[in-house]
């Protein structure tokens, strides 16, 4: 037991002596002690209280201003219950260079339904499916009547009819969301270049509207940039044009047994492309199922062959190699070549089209007859670093700058190693394979003086070239040799004479690699145009690609580029060059003949 | 003796009780006590009908219910507020000890009324959350403890209560039940606080916290994600929480009007936890405005009275029911307006619930015997605390 001390000691010894009692004093001791702590315990307490008050009261003041917020602000979501708020248009329009409109929004509803809101499930099921083709009434009748659903979508976009109809059904557990979505009210047009757009982040009262591919999937950002303002992305399409290109192609396609087409019209001073053809195109309202895998990617009809197919092309090429000689000062265009047989260059034999002979030819006509020993002679005196050079300054080693998403994928196929032989094959456009557009930026070097340019889809202010390439007489004289493909009677490319414009071009028809190696097949060619208009003072470059066409109107089909590329690109330009603004020049003879015409 | 012999008239001695009653009791804090249940019934108008009509009931059964243990809570309140301290620290000491051992029990014998957690006891016509009759008990038996251990070789009590509390709170959590174990562990620590810790730990302890929340954020990603997500001011527009939080803003500052409110239809809290919605939506800012100023000023007036109270154990018993009621009410309020994290917590006197409005009464019942004006004993007191 532990002893506790008696105090006040004094006091009680005192009392002990005198014999009273001790513990009437102690008691009165402790009484005083307890007293004194109480004081001092409660004026403690009365400073923590005080501070527990405050704290209480800057507390409440918090839960009380956060109220006054929230009971300022708007209120965040449209309530089920106020079904027909309007949403902002919130991604902006794309239009042609005119402002035409390419792709827009429309207000719409979506449909989604509420089971246990339901008076007959059974009956709106059924109801439904009278509405929607696709719907079937069991399979949704059971979705609806199953207790553990309490809400299901069933149908993204509704037209104004369909939404009567439904609404028409009356049955209380179907209800309408506000959606915006993507219109292209042009259908297929431009299709390649639109991509398409889908749902994103869904919710009852509105949905995110997303680009999947092309310029939509490019500049998804930017165009659902509130920032933005609805202010339209304007393109360097023009609607006429891109819809007459098509209408022709497509024909031309046809008429031609080609399995696939392509063609790029670029402004050669700006990079803009006016119009740009993919077929088989697809409409972007409705946009095809992407190829599984299995499924060759290039069938598709999604595949964007203008700038996503990459091919070899052939003969086209060869004024490339003809311009760097002219620019090196190599030769001169009337300078004679030897392309006689043989010629052997790492031990491969280099052939003719059809093993043809066409003795001596100038520069010029190598060609205008497309001489593949001439171009191959050419490039040989140029050697096989400056030839690469060349094509890496003119842009054929790197994707295209075109913006939409499928462009970035498509880097053209060069040599591993730049051989003499790659070298050879190459002057005559074997051995690398790039996409029609990057073929038409080159040609567009060519027309506008030897500057590089960029293709884009956005409109352009003014001429944006790059890196001069060519002397300005070099690509004038190279300029003379295509207009002389199309003039000269031994020309490849006669038939894109176009009364009223002078079209200078190049055919190429090159055979297509067999996909699982080991050559060439000999009936199944990709023919390609290349062409500047007009000659005289070049505003446009145009390329017009034919996938296996096939022209049997003669004895034997043929397959050339002059009989298959060259007049589809002719009909093309007849019909586009007056829409261009191009005043036809006609010569005096053909006036004469037009006259008698008109008589 | 000779009154033993004649058995003369017997005398009471002091003044009659309900007049001294009337007399000392905070008069105020009675009528904001009141008011509330006047709220609580107006708001029940508006937020039980739909429930009601869902179960299939009459449209204002729950508001028949809430009246009539209302009632009883009031008469409970008015009668606990008459007793002495002593006797309600005797009552309430003894009454502890039944609710300590009904929440024990509570996993054998309780049930769970579907909602996982096993908190009632079904009395048939009526549930009992014993949680809430311990809480106010449980402040009484800690400030006596905690008193006693003030006192010249008194005992450990502030070790007693602490070990108390520990047990409450882990059979909460066990239910699970966080925001009643919270409630108790906060109402520990004020009365802790109060009775005098020492500065030192709580700076300590405070110190502690925020490190270990730290250390939880960075190695634990539940916790993180738990956090972000409150702090995130997007919420799911479709949650309990984005329906109150989107009540507030519809209702502004003067609310929608009488009966037009939407949320009640969607929420099935709206007569308990989400009740402030239903107020801030029918009746706009200036209600919930009120509500928070009558809570406010019951917490404050019963802590200044409490400055001048001498008896610690008055003191600490009366400040941990004034925390305990404010902080429920905060909570409640808070959550609305996500300023704290969801818990399922009702706003006293004014949420629907039977045994937490009686439980409620009993408590304020409590706080209000402790804050009647008695003499503080020194002349210093009485020249400087006024008449109260």
């Amino acid at each position: 037991m532990t002893r506790t001390p008696l105090r006040p000691l004094a006091r009680i010894l005192e009392a002990r002596q005198k014999g009273e009692n001790p513990d009437a004093i102690e008691r009165e001791n402790r009484r005083l002690r307890h007293e004194e702590i109480r004081d001092r315990l409660r004026l403690r307490a009365e400073g923590r209280l005080l501070v527990l008050a405050v704290m209480f009261v800057c507390a409440y003041g918090v839960v009380g201003a956060r109220m006054g917020v929230l009971s300022a602000s708007e209120p965040k979501e449209p309530r089920a219950q106020m079904t027909g708020a309007s949403i902002v248009a919130t991604r902006a329009d794309i239009t042609d260079r005119h402002g035409r409109i390419l792709a827009t929004n429309m207000s719409t509803h979506s449909l989604y339904a509420h089971p246990q809101q339901m008076v007959d499930p059974l009956r709106a099921a059924q109801e439904l499916a009278a509405i929607f083709p696709d719907i079937d009434a069991e399979k949704l009748g059971a979705r609806f009547t199953n207790p553990k659903t309490k809400f299901l979508w069933v149908k993204k976009k509704l037209s104004p009819e369909q939404l009567q109809a439904v609404h028409d059904i009356g049955e209380p557990g179907l209800l309408f969301g506000p959606r915006e979505m993507r219109l292209y009210p042009n259908g297929a047009l431009a299709a390649h270049v639109l991509g398409g757009a889908s749902f994103g982040d869904e919710g009852v009262h509105a949905a995110e509207v997303i680009g999947t591919a092309g310029i939509e999937k490019y500049f998804d950002a930017e165009m659902r940039d509130p920032a933005r303002q609805g202010v339209p992305l304007t393109l360097s399409l023009d609607l006429t044009i891109q819809a007459a290109t098509e209408e022709v192609l497509d024909a031309g396609m046809k008429l031609l047994n080609a399995k696939g087409a392509a063609s790029v019209l670029m402004d050669i001073y700006t990079g803009e492309v006016i119009a740009i053809a993919s077929l088989p195109d697809f409409d972007p309202n409705d946009r095809p199922r992407v190829p599984i895998a299995g499924e060759k990617a290039s069938d598709s009809p999604l595949f964007n062959r203008a700038v996503q197919g990459l091919y070899e092309l052939g003969s086209t090429f060869k004024i490339f190699t003809a311009a760097q000689a002219l620019q090196l000062g190599l030769v001169h265009p009337q300078t004679v070549i030897d392309t006689s047989p043989p010629y052997e260059v790492l031990g491969f034999k280099v052939g003719e089209f059809q093993g043809k002979n066409y003795g001596k030819l100038s520069v010029e006509n190598v060609i205008v007859q497309s001489s593949n020993r001439g171009t191959a002679k050419l490039v040989m005196a140029i050697g096989r670093g400056r030839q690469k050079d060349f094509y890496e300054n003119l842009g054929m080693f790197a994707p295209s700058s075109l913006e939409i998403v499928e462009a970035r994928n498509a880097k053209p196929l060069i040599p591993e190693r730049w051989t003499d032989l790659s070298a050879v094959t190459i002057s005559y456009g074997h051995g690398i394979s790039v996409s029609p557009l990057h073929l038409a930026a080159g040609y567009a070097m060519i027309g506008n003086g030897g500057h590089v340019v960029q293709p884009t889809l956005l409109k352009q202010d003014g001429p944006r070239m790059g890196d001069k390439l060519l002397r300005d007489d070099v690509a004038e004289q190279a300029r003379t040799m295509l207009r002389h493909v199309v003039s000269a009677k031994k020309g490849t490319a006669s038939f894109a004479e176009v009364p009223g414009y002078r079209v200078g071009g190049k055919t190429g028809t090159a055979e297509k690699p067999k996909e699982r190696g080991g050559g060439y097949h000999k009936d199944k060619v990709i023919a390609t145009f290349a062409a500047l208009f007009p000659t005289d003072e070049p505003r446009y470059a145009l390329v017009v690609m034919l996938d296996e066409p096939v022209e049997t109107s003669g004895s034997t089909p043929r397959r050339t580029a002059g009989w298959t590329a060259v007049p589809v690109a002719a009909e093309m330009i007849t019909r586009i060059a007056p829409l261009l603004d191009l005043r036809p020049d006609y010569d005096t003879g053909q006036v004469k003949t037009l006259t008698t015409a008109s008589d | 003796m000779t009154e033993m012999v004649y058995g003369t008239v017997p005398v009471k001695g002091g003044e009659p009780v309900l007049p001294k009653w009337w007399r000392t009791v905070d008069k105020w804090t009675l009528s904001f006590i009141f008011m509330l249940f006047g709220v609580g019934l107006l708001l029940g108008l508006a937020a039980s009908p739909p429930l009601a009509d869902r179960i299939g009931l009459p449209p204002f059964y729950y508001v028949q219910r809430q009246a009539f243990f209302g009632g009883l809570a009031m008469v409970a309140m008015v009668l606990t507020s008459m007793m002495g301290p002593v006797m309600v620290r005797r009552l309430a000491v003894m009454g502890f000890f039944v609710a300590f051992v009904a929440l024990a029990l509570l996993p054998v014998l309780g049930t769970d009324f579907g909602k996982g957690a096993v908190r009632w006891y079904s009395l048939g016509f009526a549930s009992v959350q014993p949680s809430e009759f311990l809480k106010p008990l449980f402040v009484i038996l800690t400030a006596w403890l905690m008193a006693a251990g003030q006192e010249l070789s008194g005992p450990p009590g502030r070790m007693y209560s602490f070990i108390l509390m520990f047990a409450i709170v882990l059979m909460l959590a066990f239910q699970p039940d966080f925001g009643q174990a919270a409630l108790i562990l906060f109402g520990w620590g004020v009365m802790w606080f109060v009775g005098g810790a020492p500065m030192l730990l709580l700076a300590g302890l405070a110190g502690l916290v925020v490190l270990g929340g730290m250390l939880a954020y960075n190695s634990s990603e539940h916790f993180q994600r738990r956090f972000d997500g409150f702090l995130n001011p997007e919420v799911d527009p479709t949650s309990q929480l984005g329906y109150a939080e989107n009540a507030i803003r519809e209702g502004g500052f003067f609310g929608v009007g009488v009966g037009e409110g939407q949320v009640k239809w969607s929420l099935p809290d709206a007569h308990t936890d989400f009740i402030i919605a239903v107020a801030a939506e029918e009746y706009g800012l200036l209600m919930v405005l009120v509500i928070l100023t009558l809570y406010a000023a019951i917490v404050m007036r019963s802590l200044i009275r409490l400055m001048r109270e001498r008896d610690p154990f008055i003191r600490l018993a009366g400040t941990g029911l004034a925390a305990m009621f404010g902080v429920q009410a905060m909570i409640n309020m808070g959550v609305a307006v996500r300023l704290l994290p969801a818990k399922g917590m009702t706003l006293p006197f004014v949420s629907y619930g039977g045994s937490s409005l009686i439980a409620g009464g009993i408590a304020v019942g409590m706080l209000l015997a402790f804050t009647r004006s008695r003499p503080q004993g020194e002349i210093r007191d009485i020249l400087r605390g006024r008449a109260r």
